[in-house]
């Protein structure tokens, strides 16, 4: 039991941890806050561009995080979900690692449309697949728990699971991303943008492969 | 790709201005006949070398005939913006198009002293794959590469408008047409746009028959060059308002926005107005209510002349046009510089006030009828022209020729290719620098000039500056 609950609580850290690594990456959107802040020259500016890259990364999360939280109903099957969600995380690790070039579509959507950009990128780059393993973790230790509720019982909760997940990343992301924002466009200046841009895509390619890979093992050993 | 952005890009045009100083230029040469090849020549400008001021290497290309004219770089300050994905470019490769080939030659600079040709791309696969030929003015930008072109297809580049191409900024794969929906546009010259604001502004010359081999006069006073300029939606490849600046106001060439994407304003330079032989400046804006306005707001008066010093072109106006060929906005948006390539001069505007330019500083040299002497005694042939100021303002370098053949055309008795730099005063004013002269190889005219790490034409700001 006691190691269930641990196991639970690192899985909701992995999904806190991932939001701020997604946050805190320039890549994911933040200076376009800090750009259209200045544009306009007001702070709610900025907060209004935070919102919007959080809204279309919240609906990223939801969209890939929904139709697995429908196949968890599957119980017999559990396993196998898992396992094969694993690899296509895997997969999508692989594929970001042999073609390294951003897909030019996403330079076609329009500044103004932030929302439809933050969540066309979170696509993308598999941002949501990479929270799949995790939810399917946390899934699984609550199945363990209540393996005979009923299934329409069970939906409702992967569900709700599903949306605090999405959540709960989305929060944690918006806020590293709002902190590197609010820093930069108050205090340290935009001098500072260069240096906060690391050039991610290896580290993000096998962070996929990394988490698919985990939520592979974790299926067999039955967490 | 780099692990960090590439130091050379900069938020915000500010930023840009305190950068290092440039040690290396880069500087179109011209063969005009096509007897040589055409290429580029690296140029020293550190001060503290031995070599300052001399041509140090030459990247001479495997064709001729190509006829160089603009080019630009592979990457600029516009990668800084997370929405074009690639933040990790490095600026590495000048893009250096033939404007009578329509060959484009992709040239590596990392090691200046060491330049070489990366990859050529040969006009048919320009033809196929776009549709326009004659490609002009580089810029880099969300979705890539952007050319434009001077040509549509077919042989004399009349088969259909001109207009511009993407390529692939990491491969120069060329992918295809940029526009969508180009509404009245016909004729193509130079383009330029504000990202944050999402426009950009394309102007006009004239079609490639008007201008391969030399001027045709004709069309000149029936007023058939570009008189218009075209404002987009960039993103939606969309063409959202056309200003026609009057029929008399023949070729609007470049076009240069403020550089701070705050503003939303910026300049365009008429070679000659048909009714007076003034050269003129309009300033373009966007109203509170979206549209697009533009205001004459410089004019350069011809001067009279004797018709034995005139070419035949010319004889019977008895005065020599100014000529406003180029003109070039500094980064922090004060200075605007245009070149009157007719009478050899380079006025200095101050544009604070974009809507009242103030005349501050004027230097002479060339020129159809003064023919001004450098201040170190020797010639300068033709006059001003290709202008490019340094990223903290307070050096402008300028080459000497037009168009090959109407070089010819204007400067009978000419020939040779100069580049020189002028100083800028703290609150203005322009002095040619005696020491820095560079003649051009025999044969050899010299046109667009880039500086190592950018300059005040390449570089779109994502950021506005504080």
């Amino acid at each position: 039991m006691s190691a269930e609950l641990t196991s639970t609580a690192a899985l909701w850290w992995a999904v806190l941890f991932s939001g701020v690594y997604h946050g805190v990456n320039p890549g994911m959107g933040w200076p376009l806050a800090v750009s259209a802040g200045l544009m306009e020259a007001r702070r709610g500016a900025m907060a209004k561009a935070l919102a919007a890259l959080a809204v279309g990364h919240l609906a990223a999360m939801t969209a890939i995080l929904l139709p697995f939280s429908m196949m968890t109903l599957l119980l017999d099957w559990q396993s196998e979900i898992r396992i094969g969600a694993g690899l296509l995380v895997v997969a999508m690790g692989i594929y970001l690692l042999i073609n390294r070039k951003h897909p030019r579509f996403l330079a076609r959507v329009p500044p103004s449309r932030l929302a439809l950009w933050s969540f066309l990128a979170a696509m993308a780059h598999g941002a949501g697949l990479m929270l799949v393993p995790i939810y399917l973790g946390l899934c699984g230790t609550d199945v363990a728990d209540a393996g005979h509720q009923a299934a329409q019982q069970l939906m409702g909760q992967n569900i709700l699971t599903a949306l605090t997940v999405a959540g709960a990343h989305t929060l944690a992301m918006t806020f590293a991303g709002g902190v590197l924002a609010v820093i930069i466009y108050l205090w340290l200046g935009l001098r500072f943008l260069s240096k906060t841009w690391f050039n991610l895509d290896i580290v993000w390619a096998l962070s996929l492969i990394l988490v698919g890979a985990f939520g592979i093992y974790s299926a067999q050993i039955g967490h | 790709m780099n692990l960090r952005p590439d130091p050379t890009f900069h938020p915000t045009a500010q930023l840009a201005m305190q950068s290092p100083v440039e040690n290396y230029g880069f500087t179109v040469m011209l063969s005009p006949d096509g007897a040589q090849p055409d290429g580029i020549a690296v140029v020293d400008l550190d001060p503290g070398s031995d070599s300052y001021g001399q041509i140090v290497h030459q990247v001479i290309m495997p064709n001729t005939g190509d006829e160089f004219h603009h080019f630009g770089w592979n990457a600029c300050s516009s990668a800084l913006s997370p929405l074009t994905g690639h933040a990790f470019l490095e600026r590495r490769y000048l893009i250096v198009p033939g404007i009578r080939s329509s060959r484009i030659y992709i040239v590596d600079v990392k090691e200046p002293l060491e330049a070489k040709i990366h990859k050529i791309i040969e006009p048919e696969e320009v033809f196929a794959k776009t549709g326009y030929s004659r490609p002009h003015t580089i810029h880099c930008g969300p979705e890539g590469i952007y050319v434009s072109t001077l040509g549509g297809g077919g042989a004399d580049g009349t088969d259909g408008p001109p207009g511009i191409f993407i390529m692939d900024c990491e491969t120069f794969d060329i992918i295809g047409q940029y526009e969508m929906d180009r509404g009245p546009q016909d004729k193509h010259y130079d383009f330029w746009w504000n990202l944050p604001q999402d426009y950009m502004v394309s102007s006009e010359w004239g079609l490639p028959p008007q201008f391969e081999g030399g001027l045709v006069a004709e069309d000149l006073l029936s007023n058939k060059y570009g008189h218009s300029i075209h404002f987009w939606d960039l993103r939606r490849r969309k063409n959202v308002q056309t200003i026609d600046l009057g029929e008399n106001h023949q070729m609007a060439l470049e076009i240069r926005p403020a550089h701070d994407p705050k503003k939303s304003y910026g300049f365009c330079g008429v070679v000659v107005d048909t009714t007076n032989l003034q050269g003129a400046i309009f300033t373009w804006w966007r109203d509170d209510d979206g549209t697009w306005q533009a205001k004459k707001t410089i004019t350069i008066d011809p001067q009279p002349a004797d018709p034995d010093d005139l070419p035949e072109l010319l004889k019977g106006f008895s005065a020599v046009p100014p000529l406003v060929t180029d003109i070039d906005l500094s980064l922090d948006d004060r200075f605007l510089y245009v070149a009157c390539w007719g009478v050899g001069e380079m006025h200095q505007y101050d544009v604070s006030d974009p809507m009242a330019p103030k005349l501050v500083g004027k230097v002479e040299i060339g020129g159809i009828v003064k023919d001004t002497k450098h201040p170190n005694g020797k010639d300068f042939a033709f006059g001003p022209q290709m202008v490019e100021v340094s990223r903290d303002g307070k050096r402008v370098y300028w080459t000497n020729s037009l168009y090959s053949t109407w070089d010819d055309q204007f400067y009978p008795d000419d020939e040779g290719g100069q580049m020189v730099m002028a100083r800028v005063g703290d609150n203005g004013g322009l002095e040619l620098d005696p020491d820095f002269y560079i003649d051009f190889p025999e044969g050899y005219r010299g046109h667009q000039i880039r500086l190592e790490g950018g300059d005040c034409s390449t570089d779109s700001f994502c950021y506005p500056n504080v």
